[in-house]
């Protein structure tokens, strides 16, 4: 097709600009904005998002730098080693320093280990009675209280912890267990002394109640998604309450629990607050669940204070935080593996 | 019938097992329950049997005192991160849910971010607080101040923003973009006046919940934020009062004026998270009254279930309805 003539450009290119001649200034900025809105949206969308992911380079790199200088130094002693002092010029450090991290992370594995075994089964229970057992009246309020636990903030728990429930575990609770039990391996660990409530089982029941809120309300959400017909054939079939839970409800939300369930270890990982006011603080295994103890994060918060105008010690206090990085990055890492290998939710029956 | 039931020894090991679990379950909330209870009893008690209400107007003293500018300095906190975390949470969560590829089709794109989002969720709160003192309370030269605060929180709590404000924007029914389109609206409006109105109550939800997140956290703000008596005038370069550093360090004070002030403070924060977790509370009934799809949450008896789909005109085994195939 070619131009029948005329001079170019004198021709309007549609019959609508000829009309109204140049649209007035308002006009072409909005219809500009209209042109390019989408691509405003994407371009700052696209900037928010890549933030998290900066702030998480960013956080990771400065650890590492920060704790170069003393990685060479502290070598693998630093993971398996038990000794852990700031040397012999007291608090502000000086030769003789010696940084075995070993009890630390024991502890950080151990108390969040303590509250998962809690939590998990007890979470469970109760979304089960929560959706499947209850009417709607009780279950609302109760859930509402659930959530209204999540949403206390660690340093009111561990207040409580310290000062109520500690002490009512360690005088009411813990000599009944100590005394019950024998005197083999394993169990050798639950024996007496029992303490005066700061240590290392206070710290997990108290973790245990922090996360519980969050399993249980995940889980509650899966068992309220899980399509009503597999439940109530399996119930036609004349299977009982618990082969109905057993053998179609979680199977089909295993994986949503045990993502749920990675986040509560998260955050029992990096809890630092309530664990620094109930574990007791002490550098070492303790000898029973019930002593002291320390985490990580308890460490870094209690330690860092006082080695502020210590090189060495600031360093060293990097080198535990990025340890705890690399594990809570690890464990999110592992659940993600494991949901997506387990797959999603279960097949949708009847359309998502 | 239940005499002949019980005949077998199988049968009635099947009895006892799911009698066994129905009284676990119950067990389980209560042993979640009584806590809970205790907790918060417990805080309102304490609290209560010296409560002042000047408190609430007074300045903190080394001897005593209120609370006025703590109280203050967790709202400006959460103000802070309302405007820094919202907006970059909300956005974030609009590339997630809108822009990304979907999974389906190629986890390459949104792969790495989401990673990104859901193991800064996960990241230790006090790791984030050594970066902050490290980076920018020592680095920047900022001091503990108000400005590396709200930074480290506001890192902290833009995934979960991010994670709600995708949830929330996947929920809204794909009718409505494709009707959007079908207007002949451009995407980007199509996405404002239809998407993203409707999925705002969902995302002002997770706005509440990352401010409730947001007012108790304590540990990266000790070596951010430090904290001081009263309200200092500048972002950077004077420490900063909030109320959960009263809870932690109160409590084993010296000075007995400061054991109920922790208290105090303890039963603000917790008021504080209840009318945030009360306000998200209406939103989402708002929300659900409003949406297409109500499903009903909690209460999955069987009569419940009949009573939901009797509602939406669903059969109850779901055998009619849609013809065969």
């Amino acid at each position: 097709m070619t131009a029948v003539g005329g001079v170019a450009g004198s021709v309007p290119a549609t019959p609508h600009a000829e009309s109204v001649g140049k649209p007035p200034l308002p006009k072409r900025v909005a219809d500009f904005a209209r042109r390019n809105e989408e691509r405003g949206w994407r371009s700052v969308a696209w900037v928010a998002v890549i933030l998290p992911l900066a702030a998480l380079v960013f956080a990771i790199t400065v650890l590492a730098v920060k704790a170069s200088p003393v990685i060479g130094h502290n070598g693998w002693y630093f993971l398996y080693g038990r000794t852990w002092t700031y040397g012999n010029q007291g608090y502000g450090g000086g030769p003789g320093a010696e940084f075995g991290a070993w009890a630390i992370i024991w502890g950080t594995i151990a108390s969040s280990v303590i509250a998962i075994v809690i939590a998990l089964p007890l979470s469970i229970g109760a979304a089960f009675a929560l959706t499947e057992r209850m009417p709607t009246w009780i279950s609302r309020p109760l859930g509402f209280t659930i959530e209204i636990l999540a949403g206390i903030p660690s340093v009111v728990i561990g207040l409580w912890g310290i000062l109520a429930f500690a002490p009512w575990l360690a005088k009411n609770v813990y000599p009944h267990i100590a005394s019950v039990m024998p005197d083999v391996p394993v169990f050798r660990y639950f024996r007496s002394p029992t303490g005066s409530g700061e240590g290392l089982l206070s710290a997990g029941i108290v973790l245990a109640l922090m996360i519980v809120p969050i399993i249980t309300s995940t889980t509650r959400d899966l068992f309220t998604q899980v399509p009503p017909l597999p439940k109530e054939g399996a119930s036609a079939l004349g299977m009982t309450d618990w082969e109905v839970a057993n053998k179609v409800t979680l199977p089909w939300v295993r994986s949503g629990i045990i993502g749920a369930t990675v986040l509560g270890l998260g955050r029992a990982l990096g809890e630092t607050i309530a664990i620094a006011m109930i574990g007791g603080a002490a550098l070492r295994i303790p000898s029973t669940i019930y002593l002291p103890f320390t985490t990580i994060a308890a460490t870094i918060l209690t330690q860092l204070d006082g080695q502020l105008a210590n090189p060495q010690g600031v360093a060293t206090l990097a080198e535990l935080a990025l340890v705890l990085a690399v594990i809570s990055v690890a464990v999110n890492l592992v659940a993600r593996l494991i949901v997506n290998r387990t797959g999603r939710v279960g097949a949708p029956v009847g359309g998502a | 019938m239940t005499s002949l039931l019980a005949a077998g020894p199988a049968t009635r090991r099947r009895r006892v097992s799911t009698r066994v679990w129905r009284g676990l379950t119950y067990l389980s909330l209560i042993l979640l329950m009584a806590p809970a209870a205790w907790l918060l009893i417990n805080v309102v008690a304490k609290a209560w049997t010296h409560w002042q209400w000047s408190v609430l107007w007074t300045q903190l003293t080394p001897t005593g005192g209120g609370l006025r500018d703590q109280i203050l300095g967790t709202f400006i906190l959460m103000l802070g991160v309302f405007i820094i975390a919202g907006t970059i949470g909300v956005f974030a969560g609009i590339h997630l849910a809108e822009f990304a590829r979907p999974r389906q089709f190629s986890g390459r794109v949104s792969g790495p971010l989401r990673t990104a989002s859901d193991v800064l969720a996960g990241f230790p709160s006090i790791v984030l607080g050594y970066v902050g003192y490290v980076a920018l309370v020592v680095g920047l030269g900022w001091k503990l101040s108000l400005l590396p605060a709200l930074i480290i929180l506001s890192i902290m709590v833009i995934p979960y923003i991010a994670k709600n404000t995708e949830t929330s924007l996947r929920q809204v029914p794909t009718g409505y973009r494709e009707g959007a389109e079908a207007l002949g609206m451009s995407a980007g409006y199509g996405l404002r006046k239809v998407v993203l109105k409707s999925a705002l109550p969902g995302i002002m939800t997770g706005l509440l919940l990352a401010l409730a997140i947001a007012c108790g956290e304590t540990a990266p703000l000790i070596y951010t934020a430090g904290f001081s008596n009263t309200l200092p005038h500048s972002l950077t370069g004077s420490q900063f009062p909030y109320l959960t550093y009263m809870v932690f360090t109160g409590y084993n004070s010296p000075e007995t004026q400061y054991h109920y002030l922790a208290y105090d403070a303890a039963l603000i924060l917790v008021v504080i998270v209840m009318l945030l977790l009360v306000l998200s509370r209406i939103v989402v009934s708002r929300t659900q009254r409003h949406s297409e799809s109500s499903r009903s949450t909690g209460g999955g008896g069987l009569r419940a279930r009949m009573r939901a789909r009797a509602q939406k005109n669903e059969p109850l085994l779901g055998i009619t309805g849609a013809p065969p195939r």
